[in-house]
């Protein structure tokens, strides 16, 4: 996955969200660099196809997702606050495909290693982690393809 | 299959849009006291039926806890006979005195809290027992010593002898740990003022403690304070009284330096 984005992109993007930035040779000033940055995860984790109302749920739940810690999302104005330390998450699937979204949960440290975001499906590079927790992803693969085709649903309307 | 540049520009405005609008929404009010230059008490972050709660003794629960030092402040314990008034007088002699706490002693070559201090008078000077971490006693005469100081502003040493522990502490705060993999400066710096599910974070100032939180119903230590907000990332806490947790102690109470000593404060 490569693309070609102005130096100044990657700097208007700033702090905030920066891109693990892989530069092909010495970057000249104001000259365009390449950035090789994981982007997606085309394959599913699991072979059964995620189901978008388990996804419901693990996006909510506080003990899984906990999605609301940091996003808000209209969708779920049932239910009491809502984070904004995070982009609202309305019509995500309209700014990103399925395999960004993956991406984005299983592991958004390779889109921004920066990001608070946790990785949801990652146990390696943790530092002191509970004994109850250890070794684990916070979700299992298929949770993360099941809450996957629930962000899938979140269109403009 | 990358994204546009435009895509990606704009979930990063909205991103930054998110994580600021919270700080720009507290920062056009004055704090007084509780806000020296960019740096704001948990006060200035607390509900207004919190702050007011803080604000009047008769209403502060956490004055319960600092009557209960008063008593013991007076009260003769160990084999030496002696009661801390014995030596230390009314406990006025103790204003001043939380503000440059946890300090450096030699002898031990590490730092010490204000709830040593208390116990190594017990053992030392009253041969009495240590008073255990958490305890109604350790938290009622680290209150009671505390508020002596009240409006005082925080001021601990970081140079010198201190500067390791500075240093052990600040990469402490900076160190992502838990299976959440945060750390504290994301939640304390980063999302300042942003809304965390049902809680305004604030910058994590240690210038309250011990304090009243209505979620323990109860006082309860810095220490304690730490361990929770390391278990809610999921990683193991460290002991009360740690050297690591001392070493974060420095530098929480540096990073409030000049916010004034508010014991027993009333929080969420
Ligand atoms: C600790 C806070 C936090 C939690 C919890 C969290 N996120 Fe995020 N998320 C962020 C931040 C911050 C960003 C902004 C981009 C970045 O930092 O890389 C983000 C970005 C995103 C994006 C990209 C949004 C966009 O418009 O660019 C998606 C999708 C996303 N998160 C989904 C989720 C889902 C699904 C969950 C729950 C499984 C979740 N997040 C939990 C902090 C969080
Ligand atoms: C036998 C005498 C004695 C008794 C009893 C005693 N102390 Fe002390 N305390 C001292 C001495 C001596 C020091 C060291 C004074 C100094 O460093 O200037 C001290 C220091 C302290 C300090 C640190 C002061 C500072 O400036 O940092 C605190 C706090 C303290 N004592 C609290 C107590 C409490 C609370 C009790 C009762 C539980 C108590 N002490 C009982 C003798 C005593
Ligand atoms: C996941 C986010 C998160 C992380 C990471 C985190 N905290 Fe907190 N912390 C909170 C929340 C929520 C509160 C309660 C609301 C507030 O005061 O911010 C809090 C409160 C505090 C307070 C009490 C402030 C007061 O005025 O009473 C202190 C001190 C504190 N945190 C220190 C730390 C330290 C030190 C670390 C790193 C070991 C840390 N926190 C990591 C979320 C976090």
């Amino acid at each position: 996955m490569k693309m070609t984005t102005p130096i100044v992109a990657a700097m208007v993007f700033g702090a905030s969200m920066a891109l693990t930035a892989t530069f092909s040779g010495p970057a000249q000033a104001g000259e365009p660099v390449e950035l090789a940055a994981m982007t997606e995860m085309a394959k599913p984790l699991t072979d059964q196809a995620g189901d978008p109302a388990t996804g419901k749920k693990v996006f909510s739940n506080r003990k899984l997702g906990n999605c609301l810690a940091c996003h808000s999302l209209q969708a779920m104005k049932e239910q009491p606050f809502h984070g904004e330390v995070a982009p609202p998450l309305d019509g995500v699937a309209s700014r990103y495909s399925i395999a960004e979204l993956r991406l984005r949960v299983a592991n958004p440290k390779a889109i921004n290693p920066e990001t608070q975001m946790p990785a949801y499906f990652r146990k390696d590079g943790l530092h002191r982690v509970m004994d109850k927790f250890k070794d684990k992803t916070i979700l299992t693969a298929q949770q993360v393809e099941d809450l996957v085709a629930y962000l899938g649903t979140l269109k403009e309307e | 299959m990358g994204k546009t540049p435009s895509k990606l520009i704009l979930a990063g405005c909205l991103a930054l849009t998110a994580c600021f609008a919270g700080k720009a929404f507290a920062a056009d009010k004055k704090w007084g006291q509780y806000q020296v230059e960019d740096r704001r008490s948990g006060y200035t972050f607390a509900a207004p039926e919190t702050r007011a709660m803080q604000d009047d003794n008769f209403q502060n629960p956490g004055m319960l806890w600092a009557e209960i030092g008063e008593e013991l402040w007076e009260k003769t314990e160990g084999e030496a006979g002696k009661a801390c008034a014995s030596c230390h007088n009314g406990p006025e002699t103790m204003k001043g005195v939380a503000v440059s706490y946890p300090k450096y002693v030699a002898e031990k070559k590490n730092l010490e809290n204000l709830e040593q201090r208390i116990n190594r008078c017990r053992t030392d000077n009253m041969k009495a027992k240590p008073w255990k971490y958490e305890s109604k006693e350790l938290l009622g005469m680290t209150v009671f010593v505390r508020n002596q100081s009240l409006g005082m502003p925080m001021n601990v040493k970081v140079d010198g002898e201190y500067a390791p522990f500075f240093e052990k502490g600040k990469a402490f705060y900076e160190q992502r740990r838990g299976q959440l993999d945060l750390a504290c400066k994301h939640c304390h710096e980063d999302f300042e003022g942003g809304q965390l599910r049902a809680n305004i974070l604030s910058q994590g100032q240690g210038n309250g403690f011990p304090v009243y939180r209505l979620k323990w119903s109860g006082v309860g230590s810095l220490h304690r304070r730490f361990r929770g907000c390391n278990k809610q990332v999921r990683s193991k806490p460290y002991g009360y009284g740690s050297d690591e947790y001392l070493a974060l102690e420095l530098y929480v109470m540096w990073r409030g330096r000049g916010l004034p000593v508010e014991t027993p404060a009333v929080r969420n």
